[in-house]
């Protein structure tokens, strides 16, 4: 089932007040794909799709679209629509005229704006509301009438700036069922931003990982979490241990004082790798029953588990599990072969991956400063 | 509570220089001079109709020039590094701590038979015109006056429209015209608005300007106010009558100004009602 590429980045080089924001740069997307761009703020997400937009003139390097190359288009002839990260829904308008605005643009019949508009409404669950005021509406409903508006043009290609960012966490989640939903539908390509993995695994047929300008990978959500290229992509999506081992032959690696069998193989003989164990791929069990042991030091209580972490040989681990451990004890775990993900070393090894530092506090610190960092990135970028 | 007790101090403030002020315009406007009821002041003050009109003319004039010099200047200003917007505000209020008066002398010495306008055109060899004491000197002190209560707030309303807003119509479709038109245009007329009441009302009941620069020739309501109280033809019940009239005249035009602009008061606070 291979699909077409509608759009296409080649070799984009953007900068702001000489801040490099994305450098050679390059993105094939395909046709009625569902992509999500995957990172914190600051990485250079929401510049891609302001470049596909034509918000932003790269400074270097060309967008394709359908095979055309449009860089030097203006945005109003683009057959791309944009939700924006606050909406920007138009005040003066109500909420029939905002999503007939494109309609009248393109100078159709009223009666042919009127059953479009209808149609629209209808999709999103909004009929009754043509007469209301903009400011009238919860977040939720203008939410909708954003999309509405958006899809009202039948672009080939819809961009989401990270839409769900104001909506409460229910509303999110009923959002990102009903998004897809609606991208199903129309059979288009959607194009999302976000910050968040987990919507990004949950809503995407691809995503796209970047951090400081650069992809780090790109892949269905199961390859990015199964398989992840480097420790950056492995900390960023879910939660990981990332441990530091050498790869002694194919299949079998050495890490936390012993050797394991494992599923990679490619690698340089003794070459050092990093080893990514998901939290909840490890089984604990009594300390002489586990390949390896270790000293409980914390344990957290978070709904669907509890997370617990374990000290081993000075690397605190974070381990999932349903069953409550008391700190303090000795625990052992198990490793399967399949629970062992091995990377190759990276710029980023060394950064992530030990718990030794983690608390629900700092974690809390970590997500406002991103959305904070967010809102302001949007306003610095004219 | 304590606020509450404030106000007070405001509502006595206002009974007294607001209130009592009004009931004595009014009560002067329908009374004779021995103080009976009458209409006759009322009645008299339809024999200065062309003045009402001369002086409307002209105020509309200023607004509407007013209105066109104002509008693309503020909406330049908007479109600059904001450090280099204080500057021009600031360039553009400079004027208004100078004394009205000064200001309006100024433009006398300029545009006098030989003053330096018409000495600057000499050395071109052309011979003096007469700029002052016409009609045309009038509206160009008016504008050079009002001209500011123009642009800021238009410039205000302007700046507070949300970039994205703008990018929005673009994305759908709308080219630089059809932003203009449909987006930027109406999301500034409570700025334009307020600018066009805040030059017509006092370009309408001004007297300074059309004495200095109009001469005897171009009297306005202004000024015959101001005769009926300080001047030869001393009767304060006509003036207040007149002023009566002025301010329903201007209560009319504001509100049908106000009927173009059927925004709801939820997205903007400019609005003067």
């Amino acid at each position: 089932m291979k699909k077409d590429t509608i759009i296409s980045l080649k070799n984009i080089t953007v900068s702001f007040n000489g801040n490099t924001i994305l450098k050679n740069l390059n993105l094939d997307i395909k046709n009625k794909d569902f992509v999500t761009l995957l990172g914190s703020s600051g990485c250079g997400k929401t510049t891609i799709l302001r470049i596909i937009a034509g918000f932003v003139q790269p400074d270097s390097g060309s967008i394709f679209f359908a095979g055309k190359d449009v860089t030097k288009l203006p945005a109003h002839k683009r057959e791309v629509n944009t939700i924006f990260q606050n909406y920007a829904l138009f005040p003066h308008l109500n909420v029939y005229e905002n999503i007939a605005f494109g309609m009248r643009i393109q100078k159709k019949t009223e009666a042919e704006i009127k059953n479009k508009v209808q149609e629209m409404l209808k999709m999103v669950s909004l009929s009754g509301f043509e007469k209301r005021n903009i400011a009238n509406l919860s977040g939720g409903q203008q939410q909708r009438v954003a999309i509405a508006r958006a899809l009202v043009n039948n672009p080939k290609v819809l961009l989401l700036d990270e839409p769900l960012g104001a909506l409460d966490l229910k509303l999110r989640k009923d959002m990102q069922v009903e998004l897809k939903k609606i991208q199903q539908k129309m059979g288009i390509t959607f194009i999302f931003v976000t910050h968040d993995q987990e919507e990004a695994l949950s809503m995407s047929d691809t995503v796209i990982v970047m951090d400081n300008g650069n992809i780090q990978q790109i892949g269905s959500p199961q390859d990015i979490y199964n398989e992840p290229t480097n420790a950056f992509v492995a900390d960023f999506i879910g939660e990981s241990n990332i441990i530091d081992g050498i790869m002694h032959d194919d299949y079998l690696v050495e890490f936390a004082g012993r050797k394991f069998k494992c599923l990679d193989a490619g690698f340089a003989k003794d070459e050092k790798v990093d080893v990514v164990i998901r939290p909840e791929d490890i089984e604990v069990t009594s300390p002489e029953n586990g390949h390896i042991s270790g000293t409980v030091t914390s344990v957290t209580f978070i709904g669907v588990h509890y997370e617990i972490i374990v000290d081993i040989d000075g690397f605190k681990w974070m381990i999932q599990s349903t069953d409550s451990q008391k700190p303090g004890d000795v625990i052992g775990l198990i490793l399967q072969p399949d629970d062992i993900h091995i990377m190759k070393k990276s710029e980023h090894s060394g950064e992530y991956g030990d718990y030794s530092a983690f608390s629900d506090e700092m974690y809390e610190i970590y997500e406002e400063n991103l959305l904070y960092d967010c809102s302001c990135n949007v306003s610095e970028k004219k | 509570m304590k606020i509450k007790n404030f106000s007070i101090i405001y509502i006595i403030w206002m009974f007294i220089f607001t209130i009592i002020p009004l009931a004595l315009i009014f009560i002067f406007a329908f009374t004779d001079k021995s103080g009976n009821f009458t209409l006759e002041n009322i009645l008299n003050v339809g024999r200065y109709s062309n003045v009402f009109l001369l002086s409307i003319g002209l105020g509309a004039i200023s607004t509407i020039i007013c209105l066109i010099l104002g509008y693309p200047l503020a909406y330049i200003i908007s479109k600059i590094s904001s450090s280099k917007q204080n500057i021009v505000i600031m360039l553009i209020m400079l004027p208004m701590w100078i004394n009205f008066l000064l200001r309006t002398y100024a433009w006398m010495t300029i545009l006098e038979n030989n003053g330096l306008l018409n000495k600057f055109l000499s050395i071109f060899g052309i011979k003096p015109i007469s700029f002052i004491n016409t009609s045309g000197a009038v509206v160009l002190g008016m504008i050079y006056n009002f001209l500011p209560y123009m642009i800021l707030p238009i410039y205000a309303a302007i700046v507070k429209i949300d970039k994205r807003i703008v990018e929005a119509a673009q994305d759908l479709g709308a080219g630089k015209r059809n932003v203009f038109l449909k987006v930027l245009a109406p999301l500034s007329l409570p700025g334009v608005i307020s600018g066009i009441t805040m030059v017509f009302v006092p370009a309408v009941s001004t007297f300074i300007i059309s004495k200095m620069l109009g001469g005897g020739s171009n009297i306005l309501i202004g000024d015959l106010i101001e005769m009926q109280f300080l001047g030869s033809t001393y009767n304060p019940n006509l003036g207040s009558a007149i002023s009566f009239v002025l301010m329903v005249l201007i209560f009319i035009s504001i509100g049908i100004m106000n009927q173009f602009d059927d925004s709801d008061e939820n997205f903007d606070g400019v609005k003067l009602k």
